[in-house]
C-alpha cells in the first residue's frame, strides 16, 4: 500500500486534489481511498488530506500514520507543522513553492504549482488553482500514469486550462 | 352557492354536545367533497372521529404527531400530484397545533408553496386535554393554566401567515356556515398552499351554555372581536356579516360577559380590549382601502 | 457502472436508481452531500423525484409519512441531532408501517459540538421499530440503499429501513464501487394500507390498549419476519449483480479463539488487526455486525469475544456489548472506542485483543 499526506490549506483544493489522485489511480486500475480530514477548519486553516494506493481493497480508514509520500501544497505550513511527522526512512517530499526546499534526510521535490496556476489565469475566489497541477507533478513521480492523470482532470474539470496546468508541471518538475 | 347534502362527518361522532370543531368539519368536507384526504394531528378532532376499528368519517383521515400537520400534508400532496392525483389535502388542526407546536411545520409547509389547504379551527385554549393556555388564547381569558386570566394578547396568527403571502387566506366563524363553505370552495380551487383560521366558540372551554355555540360565535362577529375576511392572492376583502361590523358594532362587553371564562374580568380590561378591536377593525379599513 | 466516489455519493445514487417518487430531506452536517446530489439528480432531469426542502428533520420525516400513506416510495437522509429531532417521527412512521428508506450518518451528539463518528444517534433510536443496517465501504453503501426499497417494501414487513454510514469516515472518503443496472430489482411499490379515496378509513385514530398491543405485535413480527425478507433480497442480488451480503461479515472465524465484533468502518479495519494478531499466532477472527435490528443470531459458544462500540449507553454499557450479552450469553470484553471520532487505528484495535479480559470494559484513551 501506497500512502501519501496531503498538507494544504482550507480553499486551496487540497480535498479535491486528494480526489481527483485518488481517482487518477483507480483509472491506472488500482484501489484508492481519498479521505479528508475534518475538524472545524475554515478558509486559511492548515488541512491535511490523506491518499491510499493498493493492488488489493484498502480496509483501512484511519489517518495515516507513517507516509510514503508528503505533499506540501503550501510552503509556509512547514513553519508551523511538522509536514514530516512519521515520514518513512525512504519517504519523499514534494513542496509548491517559488524557491527548492530541501527537507534534512528525504529526497525533496520542489515545484512552483502557483505561478504555473497564474500564467494559466487559474484563480478561484482569489486563490491560485493548485490541485490540476499538482496532479500532474505526482504524475512526474510516477505514481499515477500520465494519462489517468489527464484523464481523472478532463473528467472532473470542464476548464481546459487545468490540462495544461498538469502538462506543464509535468514539464517543469526536475526528477 | 348550494350546499350539498352529502354528509363527510356522519352523526355518531364523540364531540361534546355544541361542538363548533364538528360544525365546521361538516362544512369544510361538504366543501372539499369526497375526492379529500383529511391530516389531523393530536386536537379535539382525533377523537370526536372515533375509536378504531370505527370512524365517523367518510373520507380518509390521516392522523399525525402534534407538530407534523403541516409538513405530513405538504408530503401527502406532492405524492398525490407527482401521480397526477388531484385530491384535495387539508389539514384540519387546533389552534395549539397550529399556533403553538405545529407553526413551524405549517411555515415550512407555507413558503414553499406546497399545494394544501391548512385550517386551523380556533377554540383559543388546548380543549383536547382540558383548556390549557395556548397562543391563541385571548387577553384576560381564564385557562386551567391561566387561573387569573391570561396576562399576554392572542398571538397573531393570521400576521404570520400573511407574513408567508399564501394564495389563498380567510377568516370564518362556525356561526357563519355559508361565508365558511365559500371560501372553502374558493380556496380549493387554487393551487397553492391555502389557509383558513376559524373562530371555534367551545361550549365547555369558554363555559357557556351547549346550546349558544351560534350565538356566541355571532357575538364575536358583532363586536368586532372575530373579523370575517379573505385575502385572495394578498388582496384584502371583509366577507359576510363583518361588513356590518366595520361600520356599526356591539359592545365587546356583551360578548365577553356572556362566557364564563371572562368571569372577573375588570372595565379596565375590557375598555382595554375594546380599544384594541377598534384599533384592529381601523387597519383592516385601511388596508381594505389601500391599493397595495 | 464502475466509479470513484464518497460514500454520500454512493447513497444518493442507490437513491436514484430506486427511483422514490417523494424525497424530503434537511441537510445536516455530514450527510449534507446526499440530499445536495439528489437536489442536483432531480434539477438536471437524471432523476424524476419530487424534491421537499422541508423547514427541520421532524418534517421530512412527516413529509415521507404524508408521501408514503399514499403508497409511493420516498427516502430521506440526516445525521445526529436530525435524527433524534425527528425522534417521534421514527416511531409514527413504523408505526404506521410504512417502508420509507433512510440514510444516517452516525455522528457524536452535543453538547459540545462535535461532527466526528459515532453511533450513539441511532443506536439511541433502537426501539423505535425501524430495520438499521451499519455499512462499511461506498460499495456496501450504495448496495444496501438500493436493497433497502426492496426490503422495506415487502409485504412481510412494511417497516422502515434505516442504512447507516459512520460520518466522515464513510460518507466522505472517496472509494470505488460500481453501480447497478437497476431495472426489475425492486418491484413496484405495493402498500396493502395506501389511502384509498374509494374506500375511506380512518388511520391512526384513537385506538384502545387491545388493540394497541395487536399493532406492536404485528410491528414485531415484521421485524422477525425481516430477517428471511433480508436474506432473500441479499441473495437475488449476489444472483444478479454478485455481491454478496449476509446479517454479518465473519472475517477469518472458522479456526478463531478470540473474535472481535464491532460495526461500520470500525468492523471493516479490524479484519487488518485480525491480520496482524495472526501473523503473531493468535487464532483470532471478526464479525462485522451488519443488521442490528432485526439482531442477526450469533454463535459465540467456545470463543473469547471483544466487542467495539462507538457508542455507549450511559449507566450500563456499550450497546452492542449489551445486545451481544443478551442474545449470545457471551461475557465480552467491552471496549468503548472512537466516540466523537476518535482515531482508532487497526494497531488500537490489536491492542484492544492483547489486554482482553472476559467480561471487563476498557474506555479507549481515558483508561491508563
Amino acid at each position: 500500500m501506497y500512502e501519501i499526506r496531503l498538507h494544504s490549506r482550507g480553499g486551496q483544493g487540497g480535498v479535491t486534489a486528494a480526489k481527483v489522485l485518488a481517482y487518477a489511480a483507480f483509472l491506472d486500475g488500482k484501489y484508492a481511498t481519498a479521505t479528508p480530514l475534518y475538524g472545524a477548519e475554515r478558509r486559511g486553516a492548515p488541512v491535511v488530506s490523506f491518499i491510499r494506493v493498493d493492488d488489493t481493497p484498502i480496509r483501512v480508514y484511519s489517518q495515516i500514520r507513517t507516509p510514503d509520500l508528503v505533499i506540501v501544497l503550501d510552503h509556509s505550513i512547514m513553519q508551523t507543522v511538522d509536514v514530516t511527522a512519521g515520514l518513512r526512512e525512504d519517504g519523499v517530499v514534494l513542496v509548491n513553492s517559488p524557491h527548492p526546499v530541501e527537507v534534512k534526510g528525504h529526497t525533496t521535490y520542489t515545484v512552483d504549482l502557483t505561478s504555473i496556476a497564474l500564467s494559466l489565469k487559474m484563480v478561484l475566489a482569489g486563490n491560485p488553482i493548485l490541485n490540476t497541477p499538482l496532479i500532474g507533478a505526482i504524475a512526474k513521480m510516477g505514481i499515477i500514469s500520465r494519462e489517468s492523470a489527464e484523464k481523472a482532470i478532463a473528467e472532473t474539470f470542464s476548464d481546459e486550462r487545468n490540462v495544461m496546468a498538469a502538462r506543464k508541471a509535468f514539464e517543469e518538475l526536475k526528477i | 352557492m348550494a350546499i350539498p347534502d352529502e354528509e363527510y362527518i356522519l352523526k355518531t361522532t364523540s364531540a361534546c354536545a355544541g361542538c363548533p370543531s364538528s360544525l365546521i368539519l361538516r362544512y369544510v368536507t361538504k366543501a372539499a367533497g369526497p375526492d379529500t384526504v383529511l391530516v389531523i394531528p393530536a386536537c379535539c378532532t382525533s377523537v370526536i372521529q372515533g375509536v378504531y376499528p370505527t370512524t365517523a368519517m367518510n373520507i380518509p383521515v390521516y392522523n399525525v404527531a402534534f407538530a407534523s400537520a403541516a409538513a405530513v400534508g405538504s408530503g401527502m400532496s406532492e405524492a398525490f400530484r407527482a401521480c397526477g392525483k388531484k385530491t384535495n389535502v387539508i389539514c384540519y388542526a387546533g389552534d395549539g397545533g397550529t399556533v403553538d407546536i405545529g407553526i413551524q411545520a405549517l411555515s415550512g409547509a407555507l413558503e414553499r408553496g406546497n399545494d394544501f389547504l391548512y385550517v386551523c379551527y380556533d377554540n383559543e385554549a388546548y380543549s383536547n386535554t382540558g383548556m390549557q393556555r395556548s397562543g391563541a388564547t385571548p387577553f384576560a381569558a381564564r385557562t386551567t393554566t391561566t387561573p387569573a386570566g391570561k396576562q399576554d394578547l392572542k398571538k397573531d396568527l393570521d400576521a404570520i401567515v400573511a407574513a408567508h403571502n399564501p394564495v389563498y387566506q380567510a377568516t370564518a366563524c362556525a356561526a357563519y356556515p355559508v361565508d365558511l363553505y365559500n371560501k372553502v370552495v374558493k380556496a380549493l380551487s387554487m393551487p397553492g398552499p391555502k389557509f383558513m383560521h376559524v373562530l371555534a366558540p367551545c361550549p365547555p372551554g369558554w363555559r357557556f351554555p351547549s346550546e349558544e355555540t351560534i350565538e356566541m360565535g355571532k357575538l364575536a362577529v358583532k363586536s368586532g372581536m372575530w373579523v370575517l375576511w379573505e385575502r385572495d392572492h394578498g388582496k384584502l376583502a371583509i366577507t359576510g356579516a363583518s361588513k356590518a361590523a366595520m361600520v356599526k358594532r356591539i359592545p365587546v362587553a356583551d360578548y365577553l360577559t356572556r362566557q364564563g371564562r371572562f368571569k372577573g374580568i375588570t372595565e379596565e380590561q375590557i375598555a382595554e380590549i375594546q380599544a384594541a378591536i377598534d384599533r384592529s377593525i381601523g387597519c383592516l379599513q385601511k388596508e381594505v382601502e389601500s391599493e397595495c | 457502472m464502475l466509479m470513484i466516489g464518497t460514500g454520500n455519493k454512493a447513497v444518493a445514487l442507490a437513491v436514484r436508481d430506486a427511483k422514490p417518487v417523494v424525497v424530503a430531506a434537511y441537510p445536516i452536517t455530514p450527510q449534507t452531500e446526499i440530499v445536495e446530489e439528489i437536489a442536483n439528480y432531480v434539477t438536471d432531469g437524471s432523476m424524476d423525484a419530487r424534491y421537499i426542502p422541508v423547514e427541520s428533520e421532524h418534517s421530512s420525516m412527516a413529509a415521507c409519512i404524508g408521501a408514503a400513506a399514499t403508497g409511493v416510495r420516498t427516502f430521506t437522509a440526516t445525521s445526529s441531532h436530525g435524527l433524534v429531532y425527528m425522534c417521534e417521527m421514527l416511531h409514527m412512521s413504523a408505526g404506521a408501517r410504512l417502508p420509507i428508506v433512510m440514510a444516517n450518518a452516525n455522528r457524536a451528539l452535543g453538547p459540545g459540538w462535535n461532527i466526528g463518528a459515532e453511533q450513539s444517534d441511532s443506536l439511541s433510536m433502537r426501539d423505535t421499530g425501524w430495520l438499521q443496517c451499519y455499512v462499511s465501504t461506498a460499495q456496501e453503501a450504495y448496495d444496501t440503499a438500493f436493497m433497502a426499497f426492496r426490503i422495506a417494501e415487502h409485504e412481510s414487513v412494511l417497516l422502515p429501513v434505516m442504512i447507516n454510514l459512520d460520518g466522515f469516515l464513510l460518507t466522505h472518503i472517496t472509494q470505488p464501487f460500481e453501480t447497478v443496472d437497476p431495472e426489475g430489482f425492486l418491484p413496484p411499490t405495493n402498500t396493502p394500507h395506501a389511502i384509498d379515496i374509494n374506500h375511506p378509513g380512518g388511520y391512526g385514530t384513537l385506538t384502545k390498549g387491545t388493540e394497541h398491543f395487536r399493532f406492536r405485535w404485528d410491528i414485531e413480527r415484521g421485524m422477525r419476519d425481516s430477517v428471511a425478507v433480508i436474506q432473500e433480497v441479499e441473495e437475488a442480488f449476489a444472483g444478479r449483480y454478485g455481491r454478496r451480503y449476509d446479517m454479518v461479515e465473519e472475517y477469518r472465524c472458522e479456526d478463531a479463539e478470540v473474535v472481535i465484533i464491532a460495526m461500520g468502518t470500525l468492523g471493516k479495519e479490524m479484519e487488518v488487526a485480525v491480520d496482524i494478531l495472526r501473523e503473531e499466532g493468535v487464532r483470532a477472527g471478526s464479525i462485522r455486525i451488519r443488521w442490528f435490528r432485526p439482531f442477526p443470531a450469533i454463535d459465540l459458544a467456545g470463543r473469547e469475544v471483544v466487542v467495539i462500540d462507538r457508542d455507549y449507553s450511559f449507566g450500563f454499557g456499550g450497546v452492542l456489548a449489551n445486545e451481544l450479552r443478551a442474545k449470545c450469553g457471551c461475557r465480552p470484553f467491552s471496549v468503548i472506542a472512537g466516540l466523537g471520532g476518535q482515531e482508532v487505528t487497526y494497531d488500537d484495535i490489536a491492542s484492544f485483543v492483547r489486554i482482553r479480559t472476559e467480561g471487563g470494559e476498557h474506555w479507549f484513551g481515558v483508561d491508563a
